[in-house]
């Protein structure tokens, strides 16, 4: 116990980030390196690997000590950050404060469902004691008063907040490199992008800098990231978790999600975060299943349909093709029941969903005027104008502001019939499909993303490929349906593949069981990147 | 102008709309818990969720939404069981989400109508829609250092719109309408009503078409009216100033003017191409507004009669005059103490006179409210009574009242008096007495000389000692004598 009262002191860490975003830490004593690993028969690469609830059982048995994993994971960080660059804040001496009243917790017999496991969490979630900034300079060291109601339930259960983790501005991007702080890089091919919003939380779970990661999904920000990081990321049924101190992109489309390297401990995550909240009115007030225990239940007689439309466009890649159609084969294997079906309507998906998600946008970033938080330029004599626009000019990123000015547009006199209404009828249409075929299916097999791979610099350019990425996961949002990405194994190049299965409202578990049975088969937790 | 009603021109006709705005009076705000309280010191009553801070949100005040139901049923509006939220895009610092939630293409009720006026000049004016939203903050401007401040105290405080149709044709109609809308809101406890906080604001479309046309005319939107005075005034301004442009032969054009109370006139703010385009859009935040049959019953529950009905049945069941009406439904607290006099006396009539004219008369002069009335309904309907049985003279009413209402109890007072005063049966047999004393002066009087009433008066007074009602006394004389 002497060892771990000395950890618990371990007040000198401090962590340093420098203009580009890099992280370093000072020192730890090196006898404390010593003491970390000497008290536990765990090394610190099996740390590493665990999965989440095999470090929570761990901690709860004593075998594990939270400032140990805590420990891990910071050293972690440290050593592959300047390769990564997943976080915008790292906070040691509060991860180490939570890791101490968890393990006076644990020793009291209180231990919660996430005891000790060490959780990233996207910049677009408040938290009352680290900046948060949701990648955007327009909000530059601003500390939000308060916890989001997931950031509170996370601590709540045990769980210990490493720190916040890089992102698209406000979530608007696929690869990540619209961050304001730069870009993520994929831990598989550090010269490719690991896909976004959730840029930085897909890459710390890949580059095991943490087990567990809290992503958000507009239209795709979860998913898509998950599937070109190599791991498992759930979009759940709009409403299931709340959105409070979530900041907005898109208010209907938004949702928080669990990212981790297996299923089950996203399952796990899902458990914590979910449930009704009296602060969103948007919540859903139904119980909260157990995902994790019902996980390994099989697909024997699941009804799975495969969404052709998708699988067989032109942009698809043929390697991810074939993944999905092997998934398929897979699922039939273990009993599923295994169908064609089509999406009508899903051709409308990208142009209603990038009309109805900058609308809302355009609306939901009015609020970063200057005047009461995060970044302020006045101008001599220019005024309050002058000042709202200089604020707005330099605080904003080129993709936040192309959204904002089509998301004014299409919501402007004159045009909003054309644009807004219209597609709102559009997403009317998109809902119906979904609602038809799922009376002859029970879960859709579809692919994540049509590419495996996106370089960085490739699509930032050209800003409707990069649209494109979200083909396959805007649908879902629209429709406000639960998703998740699970990975298949690498394409040729040695990128990872995912597949999505879909549901309708509240289907998560048999996502989750279907997405095990898809795990099973390929394993592909068990692989990491070379860092 | 003062207190008159202005001359209607003879060539043109007036047409006025209201869109007023009533801060309900729930404890906290329409979206947060924040606190309503008014007068505390800046950005007292301020959270996450009224400050508009990055991924706060909003959650619906019950409560505001039974106000809004109560208000919609008792302007007989048509209620949306299932209205929605939407914003209202704008910027400007006291708003701090850069939009208002406001209701747009499904308010909370619709076709509604208002009674306005009494008698000849009753007339009903037809309410469009009632919607709810939330309020701003103000911008306070320091003149010393030449900087704006906010104070987010009022910001997210819950107001319900009242839109009115056209149907008003005079500024008296609008005063009128305002005056009706502050007694119901006041009526039923909805609001303070106070103009001049801000807890009733009225924003007027004004226009003037020649009489007879059945198009209207070009209006203009009038702001910043914010007494019941200025009603008339900013009114009778506008009118006067388009009634000049059209008779002139011009054009008047489609505007936002601000009255300035200082000046008594009204200026230009924006014309229509300045005009904002708001970009409304569902709120996504909120979820639609269910009005369950638990929720209406609740409204209705809420319900008191409403100071125009209460008018009405005054007239009806008391034999009230309308200005008598008026006065006594003025507030609630007022109607309420007055029926339970009448209750109590029996006599609604004298119970009238009473209050009206002692018992308020002497709260004005000492600035009292007619709850701080420091003589109960009880006391005034033993003082009615006691006038109705010819016990008190009016004057002697008079008189008891004012030292029942200086703290001295009535029954003794009257007990006092009624040693005094002695009732009309005794009068009665006094007057036979002073008939029968007298043969000679009865015969002359019933001869023509009316002139020795004044004796027979002064003999009966001397027989009582004084303690006979003159005024009785002289009645019964007459009766008697033919």
């Amino acid at each position: 116990m002497d060892a771990i009262g000395r950890l618990l002191d371990l007040r000198e860490l401090t962590v340093i980030v420098d203009e580009q975003g890099n992280v370093t830490f000072s020192d730890l004593p090196a006898d404390i390196r010593e003491v970390a690993r000497s008290i536990s028969g765990v090394a610190m690469n099996d740390i590493l690997t665990m999965g989440a609830g095999q470090l929570r059982d761990a901690v709860r048995n004593r075998e594990l000590s939270p400032v140990e994993v805590t420990t891990a994971f910071l050293e972690r960080v440290e050593a592959v950050e300047p390769q990564v660059h997943a976080f915008l804040h790292v906070d040691p001496e509060l991860a180490f404060d939570q890791a101490r009243k968890t393990e006076a917790d644990v020793m009291a017999g209180r231990g919660g469902v996430l005891a000790g496991v060490p959780v990233a969490v996207k910049d677009i979630f408040d938290t009352r004691d680290m900046p948060t900034t949701a990648g955007s300079r327009v909000l530059e060291g601003f500390r939000p008063p308060f916890d989001a109601t997931v950031v509170a339930r996370l601590r709540k259960a045990g769980a210990i907040v490493l720190g916040k983790t890089n992102m698209d501005e406000f979530a608007m991007g696929s690869t990540g490199e619209h961050s304001a702080y730069g870009p993520t890089r994929n831990p598989w091919d550090t010269t490719m992008s690991p896909g976004g919003s959730s840029s930085g939380s897909a890459a710390a779970l890949a580059a095991l800098q943490a087990p567990l990661a809290l992503g958000t999904d507009t239209g795709g920000s979860i998913r898509q990231p998950a599937a070109l990081c190599g791991v498992v990321g759930m979009k759940p049924t709009y409403g299931r978790v709340s959105r409070y101190g979530l900041i907005a992109f898109a208010s209907s489309l938004d949702q928080a999600g669990p990212m981790a390297r297996r299923v089950e401990d996203a399952a796990l995550l899902l458990q914590v975060i979910a449930g009704r909240d009296p602060l969103d009115s948007t919540s859903l007030d139904v119980p909260v299943p157990d995902y994790a225990s019902q996980v390994n239940a099989g697909v024997s007689g699941l009804r799975v349909g495969l969404v052709r439309d998708f699988v067989e466009q032109d942009g698809v890649e043929p390697d991810i093709r074939k993944r999905v159609l092997e998934t398929a084969d897979v699922l039939k294997e273990k009993g599923a029941l295994v169908r064609d079906v089509r999406l009508p309507h899903a051709g409308y998906c990208i142009a209603a969903y990038y009309i109805i998600a900058t609308a809302e946008a355009s609306s939901n970033l009015a609020r970063y005027d200057g005047v009461r938080y995060g970044l302020r330029r006045e101008v001599p004599q220019g005024g309050l104008d002058a000042m709202y626009r200089a604020t707005r000019s330099e605080g904003f990123g080129g993709e936040v502001k192309r959204r904002v000015i089509l998301g004014t547009f299409v919501l402007s006199e004159g045009y909003s019939e054309a644009y807004y209404q219209r597609a709102t009828r559009a997403r009317t249409l998109i809902r119906r499909d979904f609602e038809r075929v799922f009376r002859d299916v029970d879960v859709l097999l579809m692919p994540t993303s049509p590419v495996a791979a996106v370089g960085i610099g490739e699509r930032a350019a050209d800003p409707l490929s990069e649209y494109l990425l979200d083909e396959f996961t805007v649908c879902l949002n629209l429709a406000g349906l639960p998703g998740i990405s699970v990975p298949v194994g690498l394409d040729h190049a040695g990128h990872p593949v995912g597949v999505q299965i879909a549901g309708p409202p509240l289907s998560e578990v048999d996502l989750f069981r279907a997405a095990k049975a898809v795990e099973d088969e390929f394993s592909f937790y068990t692989e990491f990147p070379d860092l | 102008m003062k207190g008159e009603v202005m001359d209607l021109p003879d060539d043109y006709e007036v047409v006025i709309g209201l869109e007023v705005h009533v801060q309900l009076k729930t404890k906290s705000k329409m979206f947060c818990a924040c606190s309503t309280n008014f007068g505390d010191s800046p950005n007292s009553h301020v959270c996450p969720v009224c400050l508009g801070m990055p991924g706060a949100l909003p959650v619906l005040n019950r409560e505001a939404v039974k106000l809004g139901l109560m208000l919609g049923l008792a302007t007989n509006s048509r209620i949306r069981r299932r209205s929605r939220f939407a914003r209202k895009n704008y910027f400007y610092p006291d708003l701090p989400r850069g939009y208002q939630i406001t209701q747009f293409d499904e308010p909370l009720c619709e076709h509604g109508s208002l009674r306005i006026g009494m008698g000849e000049g009753e007339k009903v004016v037809g309410i469009t829609r009632i919607h709810l939203e939330d309020d701003a903050g103000k911008n306070v401007h320091d003149p010393q250092t030449g900087r704006t401040y906010v104070d987010f105290n009022r910001c997210g405080i819950g107001l319900a719109e009242i839109v009115s149709e056209p149907d008003m044709r005079s500024p008296q109609d609008a005063y009128l309408y305002m005056r009706e809308i502050h007694s119901l809101v006041t009526y039923l406890g909805i609001s303070d009503g106070n103009m001049e906080q801000g807890n009733l604001r009225c924003d007027a479309n004004v226009s003037l078409r020649k009489k007879g046309e059945q198009a209207f005319g070009t209006r203009t939107e009038v702001k910043n009216i914010n007494s019941f005075r200025f009603v008339k005034h900013a009114l009778e301004y506008e009118v006067g100033r388009q009634l000049d442009v059209l008779r002139a032969g011009g054009r008047v054009v489609q505007e936002t003017r601000m009255f300035d109370s200082h000046r008594g006139v009204t200026v230009p703010m924006r014309t229509k191409e300045e005009a904002s385009d708001y970009r409304y859009f569902p709120e996504p935040d909120l979820m639609y507004l269910e009005v369950t049959d638990q929720m209406m019953q609740e409204a209705k529950a809420a319900l008191v009669e409403l100071p125009g009905e209460r008018k009405r049945r005054f007239m009806r069941e008391y034999g009230l005059f309308p200005r008598e009406c008026e006065a006594l439904v003025a507030s609630k607290d007022l109607a309420d103490y007055y029926e339970a006099v009448v209750r109590a006396s029996g006599d609604p009539k004298r119970s009238a006179g009473m209050v009206l004219t002692e018992l308020l008369g002497a709260l004005n002069k000492d600035s009292l409210d007619i709850m701080q009335s420091p003589i109960k309904p009880g006391d005034i309907a033993a003082i009615v009574k006691a006038l109705a049985s010819g016990r008190l003279s009016s004057k002697m009413a008079k008189k008891v009242f004012a030292q029942a209402y200086g703290g001295q109890p009535v029954q003794r007072l009257l007990k006092e008096i009624g040693s005094k005063v002695v009732d009309q049966e005794q009068i009665a047999k006094w007057v036979d007495e002073v008939i029968a004393a007298h043969p000679d002066e009865v015969r002359r009087y019933k001869a023509g000389k009316q002139g020795l009433m004044a004796f027979f008066v002064g003999q009966v007074m001397k027989a009582s000692r004084g303690k006979a009602d003159p005024g009785i006394t002289n009645r019964i004389l007459k009766e008697r004598l033919g």
